[in-house]
């Protein structure tokens, strides 16, 4: 008999043995996705993003979406115990609280959840993705890992590319550090400190009560063939099982566990002495009759989007003085000219990535993961400021342009809001025109020959024209062919002006050229 | 492979350090003697140093003389911008070149940001006004100083700036070069000399200066066009003008291949010929090409290596540049102490090159030519760049991974993606990106400037194509 419990006792560690080992396993796989800035773990892991279930709603995975349901069905939550990173987070953040009989059973809160989940489908169908991306799991981490773990990734690297220097190696090299937009920041410093400390004081509140993919999972988990179930025969009510459940789903005064919250974690099993709790199929109790909140798909009708996005903050302060840099003329040898940072131009509408079809499509699949962000090897992709689509990205030009031989964000975005583009179809992706500003252009302000632009138009959509038609000798000004014209901001980054007198307005609906 | 080597290098240096400490301990009583030994070696004698004597005054001039145009600087943890210059460094290394017989000081109001003769100055007023000769220059390169009024305020600034109140050598600096006036107008050679120096009356005032005894000799330093520097020599024949001392560029490269490397430029074969000719001591300026003379690939630095093991590879640019005897001096900008003390262990005294040198070191300037760099000498007339480049640090990162082997251009070696990389991680490293040859627009400014004619703005063109397709493969 001892044997036998022994035996089912090391069965039930064994299970949250692994469990813990997946978790482990795929979250650190899924934070590096976020680190690594050189685009190589995509390659290998990039599905790990994909499997989240969000984005694979958004991205019609139907595939994923159905597998993630069945294995809910059959499994209960474990997806949020083992592959949603936001939620393994909050596990490693519990622990820090060393301590026994921690928690306690409390209702579910459904008066919070299912309207949380109601305004989230909303918000998603209405195309805002300012609140999708607030209260997308998978997004939230997304957002702290890149803004609050990613520099102090790139700051080591950083390290290594300074030791690798001093030993003329090239193997590591310095990459840019910089705030890509302070509200993100702010709200992802904010996020952390709340979410930690949810899970610090309740285990998986946050996954309980705002999460609407937890309210989604929960709602399914009700009826999963597995789950953990109380035998009333052996339990004694200790309420030890309770103390350590970090969903507080055990009610322990009517012996039952509410499986909607429960995300199957395991912990309780060894706890229990009397070995009344296990994990079974459990057939007979999965079809009571609860209350179904009946969600309100709100079929709103698909709101235009906020094209003119007003700027949260005052960030494009326009200076339209001259170029000039440096002193007109050389007096002495050496030194070096000042190099401002380039002003970003005020853009009647923002510019999304090649791939993301339209400003709309964009709009209504992007979580603002920030995995795209965080991947951009041409620092030209930041999480935008405007209200409704706050956090989802966009793209300037200040720090580099879009080199055309880079599909990056395309590949890594798991929704779908940018779609996989080939280097060759980027090619011919418009993603907005370049617009010239005659009197920030140096070649009339400064009376110099230029022509920066024209020189590095990979579409060959620039020619230097003379700025007077009747003299073919006058100074020659860029013209720009916007039927050949991809947006890519070459000619807007390496402009001597600034701001550029040269640079790129998006397009709503991207063409195909 | 290079890492390899380093890597060997250092661990048996490692191990030469334990096994000759070890050998120390061992024989205790010897120990001193051993180290005297080589501190001795490197260090070099202070009165040996060979000198030359200038036929118009006498002067007895050290054939080293020292170039204040690459001064050092405090290098602070990466600041952007430009680095304050090293005072105490400049006091230390000339305190020590002058008490090696190191007498001769080269500077110019436009060198090191116009900080060179007020850091000169500083330095050269700790010693004794006979103890040394300064030579400086009526420079040229911004029209604003052209007039003869600001012409002579350079003239009085420079002896405010050097505390001194007369000048041992002036030379008008840098003719031969074209220019841009006031209004943007391209200038040719000789409507830049006459725009500078004729029109003005200011070469007849500085001839003044020479008969008042604020000037003691009067001469030119010359780049560029050949016309200007024959018709100077000219108007000496003819008893016009008298140069006491005219400043050429000349090292075993362009001996015979200054115009091959760039057409606009002149053999110094020819030039010190017409010198010698005549009479006027040589001046020798660049004898080092801005230190591409002394890095030079590992096959080549392995035959002067095998030939004289125990000498740097400069020492042959110095012996070869102060071999002929119409040389009056011999000018390097040492930046460090090294440069120093390498220079004087050259020097002190010259040993001149003989006949199979020679044609040896004419041999090795082919091997030279043949790698295709960038003639830059980092002399930094171009800049400042109006629109923030870096160009010689662009050139020297193109040039650095010529002489490192490792330029990225032949796609079928095994080794191609590597090289790519060190030569794209290595430009990022040396130049910031706002500061790339991408950046430039190609308004011409700096190649009127380039003593060297390099096409500067074609260079670059060429450098950031190059680069663009470099970053367009490598990514995958």
């Amino acid at each position: 008999m001892t044997i036998c419990k022994n035996h089912e006792l090391n069965h039930k560690t064994m299970l949250r043995k692994i469990r813990i080992a997946l978790a482990t396993l795929s979250l650190l796989l899924i934070t590096l996705l976020f680190l690594d800035f050189t685009g190589v773990l995509h390659h290998w892991f990039g599905w790990l993003a994909k499997v989240q279930f969000l984005p694979a709603v958004l991205a019609l995975n139907v595939v994923i979406i159905i597998t993630l349901i069945l294995i809910t069905l059959l499994f209960g939550r474990i997806y949020c115990s083992v592959i949603c990173p936001l939620g393994i987070m909050q596990d490693v953040v519990a622990r820090l609280r060393r301590k026994k009989n921690k928690y306690s059973y409390s209702p579910a809160k459904n008066w919070l959840r299912y309207p949380i989940l109601a305004v989230f489908i909303v918000a998603i169908v209405a195309g805002v993705g300012s609140l999708v991306a607030l209260l997308a799991p998978y997004s939230s981490f997304g957002r702290i890992v890149s803004n609050l773990f990613q520099p102090i990734y790139l700051w080591g690297n950083n390290m290594l590319a300074g030791i690798a220097e001093h030993y003329e190696s090239y193997t590591f090299y310095e990459v840019d550090i910089w705030m890509r937009s302070l509200p993100t920041f702010i709200i992802a410093a904010v996020s952390f400190l709340i979410i930690s400390a949810l899970a610090l004081k309740g285990g998986r509140t946050y996954c309980n009560t705002i999460c609407p993919v937890g309210t989604v999972l929960g709602f399914i988990s009700r009826f999963s063939i597995f789950g953990i179930s109380i035998n009333k025969d052996k339990c004694r009510k200790c309420g030890k099982c309770a103390k350590n459940c970090k969903a507080s789903c055990i009610d322990i005064k009517t012996m039952t566990i509410d499986k909607s919250r429960c995300v199957t974690c395991g912990n309780c099993l060894n706890q229990c002495v009397f070995d009344a709790l296990h994990y079974v199929p459990n057939l007979k109790a999965s079809f009571n009759t609860q209350e179904e909140s009946t969600t309100s798909a709100a079929s709103a009708s698909a709101n235009e989007v906020d094209g003119n996005r007003r700027a949260f903050l005052a960030s494009t302060a326009m200076l339209t003085t001259t170029a000039a840099l440096a002193q007109a003329e050389k007096k002495v040898d050496g030194g070096l000219a000042a190099v401002e940072d380039k002003i970003i131009p005020e853009r009647n509408t923002p510019i999304t990535p090649p791939g993301s079809l339209s400003a709309r499509n964009f709009a209504q699949h992007c979580t603002g993961c920030q995995l795209c962000v965080s991947q951009c090897p041409n620092k030209v992709l930041r999480p935008s400021t405007g209200l409704m689509n706050l956090m989802q990205p966009e793209m300037s030009y200040e720090r580099g342009y879009c080199r055309i031989e880079c599909n990056r964000c395309s590949q890594v975005c798991p929704t779908g809001a940018i779609r996989p583009i080939t280097p060759e179809e980027k090619t011919s992706i418009q993603v907005g025109h370049a617009v010239w500003v005659k009197k920030n252009c140096v070649v009339l302000a400064d009376g110099v020959t230029c022509g920066n632009c024209a020189r590095h138009c990979p579409a060959g959509a620039i020619q230097m024209v003379p700025s007077n038609p009747n003299d073919e000798y006058s100074p020659l000004i860029p013209a720009v062919n916007e039927a050949y014209c991809i947006g890519c901001g070459a000619c807007e980054n390496l402009c001597p002006a600034n701001p550029s007198a040269i640079y790129v307005e998006g397009h709503e609906v991207h063409k195909e050229i | 492979m290079k890492d390899i080597n380093r890597r060997t290098f250092l661990k048996s240096l490692g191990t030469g350090v334990v096994a000759s400490s070890a050998l120390l301990s061992a024989c205790k009583g010897k120990e001193e003697q051993v180290q005297n030994t080589t501190a001795k070696l490197q260090e070099p004698p202070t009165d040996k140093m060979t000198m030359r004597v200038n036929p118009n005054t006498g002067d007895k001039v050290s054939i080293l003389g020292y170039g204040m145009m690459r001064l050092p600087v405090i290098e602070d943890a990466k600041n952007e911008g430009d680095p304050p210059f090293d005072q105490e460094m400049i006091n230390k290394q000339v305190d020590y070149a002058i008490a090696h017989g190191v007498n001769y000081f080269d500077t110019s109001p436009a060198y090191c940001r116009g900080e060179s003769e007020s850091c000169t100055g500083i330095a050269l007023a700790r010693h004794k006004r006979e103890e040394f000769f300064v030579a400086t220059k009526l420079s040229n390169f911004s029209p604003d100083t052209w007039s003869r009024e600001a012409s002579q305020e350079m003239f009085n600034n420079s002896l405010k700036y050097l505390q001194i109140d007369y000048l041992d050598y002036l030379l008008l600096h840098a003719i031969g070069g074209t220019s841009r006036d006031k209004e943007g107008n391209d200038l040719d050679s000789l409507a830049t000399f006459n725009a500078r120096y004729m029109d003005n009356g200011i070469l007849d005032w500085l001839v003044e200066q020479k008969q008042a005894g604020k000037i003691r000799n009067l001469g030119f330093s010359y780049h560029g066009d050949i016309k200007i520097f024959d018709m100077l020599l000219q108007w000496h024949d003819e008893g016009r003008y008298h140069w006491d001392f005219v400043q050429i560029e000349l090292n075993y490269l362009d001996w015979n291949y200054a115009d091959e490397i760039n057409p606009s430029n002149t053999d110094a074969v020819y030039l010190y010929g017409e010198l010698e000719k005549r009479g006027i001591p040589a001046v020798i300026m660049e004898p080092l090409l801005g230190g591409r003379l002394a890095n030079v690939p590992d096959f080549i630095l392995s035959k002067m290596k095998s030939r004289r093991p125990e000498d740097s590879v400069a020492s042959w640019a110095f012996r070869f540049a102060g071999t002929p005897k119409g040389v009056l001096c011999v000018l390097s900008g040492m930046t460090y102490m090294e440069h120093l003390r390498d220079n004087i262990r050259t020097y002190a005294p010259l040993e001149p090159i003989s006949e199979e040198e020679d044609a040896f070191l004419l041999d090795l300037a082919n091997d030279i030519y043949n790698l295709h760099e960038i003639p830059c000498t980092e002399c930094k007339y171009c800049m400042p760049c109006p629109y923030g480049l870096n160009i010689p640090e662009i050139f020297k990162h193109y040039n650095k991974m010529i002489k490192e082997g490792n330029m990225p251009n032949n796609p079928e070696r095994e080794d191609y993606a590597k090289k790519r990389k060190a030569f794209l991680v290595g430009y990022d490293r040396s130049v910031p990106r706002l500061r790339q040859a991408n950046r430039c627009i190609g308004c011409g400014e700096c190649e009127t400037h380039c003593p060297q004619s390099i096409k500067i703005r074609q260079e670059l063109n060429k450098i950031d194509e190059f680069v663009d397709r470099l970053r367009t493969e490598s990514f995958v």
